[in-house]
């Protein structure tokens, strides 16, 4: 526990971990909050959230290798996934959408499954990046570095948590779509095509995701597996916050984003996953447990 | 009661298949071999999944301690584990004879079939109180963090595995993984069938159909669901450590903690045949490991996207599987013959 020590003897260190988490975690919470928004509405739990991720990340990757600016790829991968999760919707997923949840989680575990192979076989296993160009400003005398694309990823991923939150709450699709979600059948009644809703709201997760995955590319690296770990993150920031609690959303994943990191830097960086999914454990247990006092459960 | 006689037959024919198949399919025992721990696999499963509702992902947590337990047992009675691991587990210096071999073999099988099975009631006491979809992620998340750890910890070999222990190169390991493994898997069907024909098999069954009522009414539900997840573990973790045995080479994460194939294989073998019976998951792991060396065969490059596909179809378009397909059919054929 060497690295504990060296902690303390530089608590500047700390500042380093905290700022890095901070930016990745705006990152999770997007992608969280396009698991929220599926799972809320349409009561499927959505394993391939982080293939989504992955797909919109190797949009930016073959832009930037074409010679397109991949800051371009963001709005492109969105569009792009917005179709790709359409497209799978009204292939596959509408068949699962009144199945209990366990046929949903295994159907889209097979498709996590197809895409990840599809991506090794098309682009290989390799880490990728899209090069942004952008440089690194050094703080504290040069002793915390912060990466300016990260920065930008960052700023990036509140704007477009913003725009969806406006689009939600005022627009008359988000209108449709906050309605499906309270009460689905009276949505029904009250005129809604509520498979149309859910063709929407299953191609704007898609589609946030798709963003989401070019921020990860320019500012971290993707690789065909990345997929999983994003998935349990997003589901833990998901079950720590509550549906529909944006705020708590936020707040969860800058916390799973430092904690993350810090605990990488402990540990080592070979245990990070490992924390991840141990953590994923641990905040089920827990809360298990507080319900269980009250004679509650998990549904 | 005939459908238990029809399934006896059923099975008795397979095992005796099973007793001759290396005299009539010499070429292909270790896809054999693998059968037949499949089965075990999509039985204790199903007995979790299926017969309780406790959809797990997580099952590959008991083959993977079966694994380590096994290869560190045998490696343990002769030599250091951290040296022979160290040493990537080869060279001259780590030499096990005849003896020796079943000696460790013989160790350690019960000894991981017993640690699984403690560790199932050490963890399902925590996490057998979640219900569905939470179970279902929290023990996919336990499958996972189990490899990463086994991925990082220097003393089984880490990231970069550990070596099986050899035997002398004139032992016939092939026949013997391969009889085990069948009669592993004869026992389980066997006393799984027995398990659930008693007051637990029908405890079991009520807390799949209300857990609630079943509580209500006087059953110990966490001891019951706790038990059944042991009985699960303790085959597992045998099988677990033939499996490890039969790869010859353990890597944590592909052969250890498979949570990504054989942990979502095991779920979709139990579907394919047809969740909660006891016939299903072995016709399931019958019909899908003849799908899967077909892909590997004939699809190189893409098995694993076939997989995946597969995967899918059956869930989506096949979710009770053959079994409840045909009782669907008989149920559908008494009723056609009563109308008339």
């Amino acid at each position: 526990m060497s690295n504990i020590d060296l902690l303390i003897d530089a608590p500047i260190l700390l500042v380093q971990l905290i700022s890095d988490g901070l930016m990745i975690g705006a990152i999770f919470a997007l992608a969280a909050f396009g698991m929220a928004l599926v799972w809320g509405v349409m009561k499927i739990i959505n394993i391939c959230q982080g293939e989504f991720v992955m797909l919109g990340g190797y949009v930016a990757v073959w832009m930037a290798s074409a010679g397109v600016s991949p800051f371009l790829g963001v709005p492109v991968a969105a569009v792009l996934m917005f179709i790709f999760g359409w497209l799978l919707y009204q292939t596959i997923i509408y068949r699962i959408v009144d199945h209990d949840l366990f046929i949903s989680i295994l159907a889209t575990f097979g498709i996590s499954i197809v895409l990840q192979q599809l991506m090794n076989e098309a682009f290989g296993a390799d880490v990728r990046i899209a090069e942004s160009g952008l440089g690194t400003w050094f703080i504290f005398g040069g002793l915390v570095t912060i990466s300016q694309v990260k920065v930008v990823a960052f700023v990036l991923a509140f704007i477009l948590g913003g725009v969806l939150v406006y689009f939600l709450k005022k627009s008359r699709v988000g209108q449709a779509i906050r309605a499906t979600s309270q009460d689905a059948r009276a949505a029904r009644v009250l005129g809604i095509n509520t498979n149309h809703v859910y063709a929407i709201t299953y191609g704007l997760n898609a589609a946030i995701c798709g963003a989401c995955g070019a921020l990860v590319a320019m500012a971290y690296t993707i690789h065909p597996y990345i997929g999983l770990p994003y998935t349990i993150r997003s589901f833990m920031i998901v079950v720590v916050a509550g549906l529909g609690n944006l705020g708590a959303v936020i707040l969860a994943s800058l916390g799973l984003g430092s904690a993350e990191n810090i605990a990488g830097f402990i540990l080592g960086a070979e245990y990070q996953l490992a924390f991840v999914f141990s953590l994923l454990v641990i905040v089920l247990v827990l809360r298990n447990w507080r319900l269980a006092r009250k004679r509650q459960y998990l549904k | 009661m005939s459908e238990t006689r029809a399934n006896l037959n059923v099975f008795f024919a397979l095992a005796a298949f099973g007793v001759a198949a290396p005299f009539i399919f010499p070429n292909y025992m270790a896809q054999m071999t693998e059968l037949w721990l499949f089965i075990v696999f999509a039985l204790t499963w199903d007995l979790v999944g299926g017969q309780m509702g406790y959809n797990s992902f997580g099952n590959v947590i008991f083959i993977g301690i079966g694994v380590y337990a096994t290869a560190v047992i045998q490696v343990a009675l002769l030599y250091d584990v951290g040296d022979y691991n160290a040493a990537r587990g080869g060279g001259t210096s780590f030499v096990f004879n005849e003896m020796q071999y079943l000696e460790g073999l013989a160790l350690g099988l019960p000894v991981s079939a017993i640690m699984a099975a403690l560790l199932a009631v050490l963890i399902g006491s925590a996490v057998l109180g979640m219900r569905g979809q939470y179970f279902a992620i929290c023990t996919l998340g336990l499958g996972i963090a189990a490899g990463e750890i086994a991925g990082g910890w220097e003393w089984i070999g880490a990231g970069s595995g550990m070596t099986v222990p050899q035997p002398p190169p004139a032992f016939p390991t092939t026949r013997l993984f391969y009889y085990l493994s069948l009669g592993l898997a004869v026992i389980t069907f066997l006393f799984i069938g027995w398990l659930l024909r008693t007051r637990f098999g029908l405890a079991i069954n009520a807390i799949r159909d209300d857990e609630d009522k079943a509580e209500a009414m006087g059953h110990y539900t966490t001891r019951i669901k706790v038990t059944a997840w042991a009985i699960a573990a303790f085959f597992l973790g045998i099988a677990g450590g033939i499996y490890g045995n039969l790869k010859r080479f353990i890597d944590p994460t592909d052969v250890a903690f498979p949570g990504q194939t054989i942990g979502v294989w095991m779920v979709l073998m139990a579907i394919l045949g047809g969740k909660g019976t006891i016939l299903g998951p072995v016709i399931g792991a019958i019909i899908f490991q003849f799908t899967k060396e077909f892909f590997w065969t004939y699809l190189l490059g893409w098995q694993r996207v076939a997989l995946g596909v597969l995967i899918v179809v059956i869930v989506v378009f096949f979710p009770k599987g053959v079994v409840g397909y045909m009782r669907n059919r008989r149920a559908a054929r008494l009723i056609a013959g009563q109308g008339r």
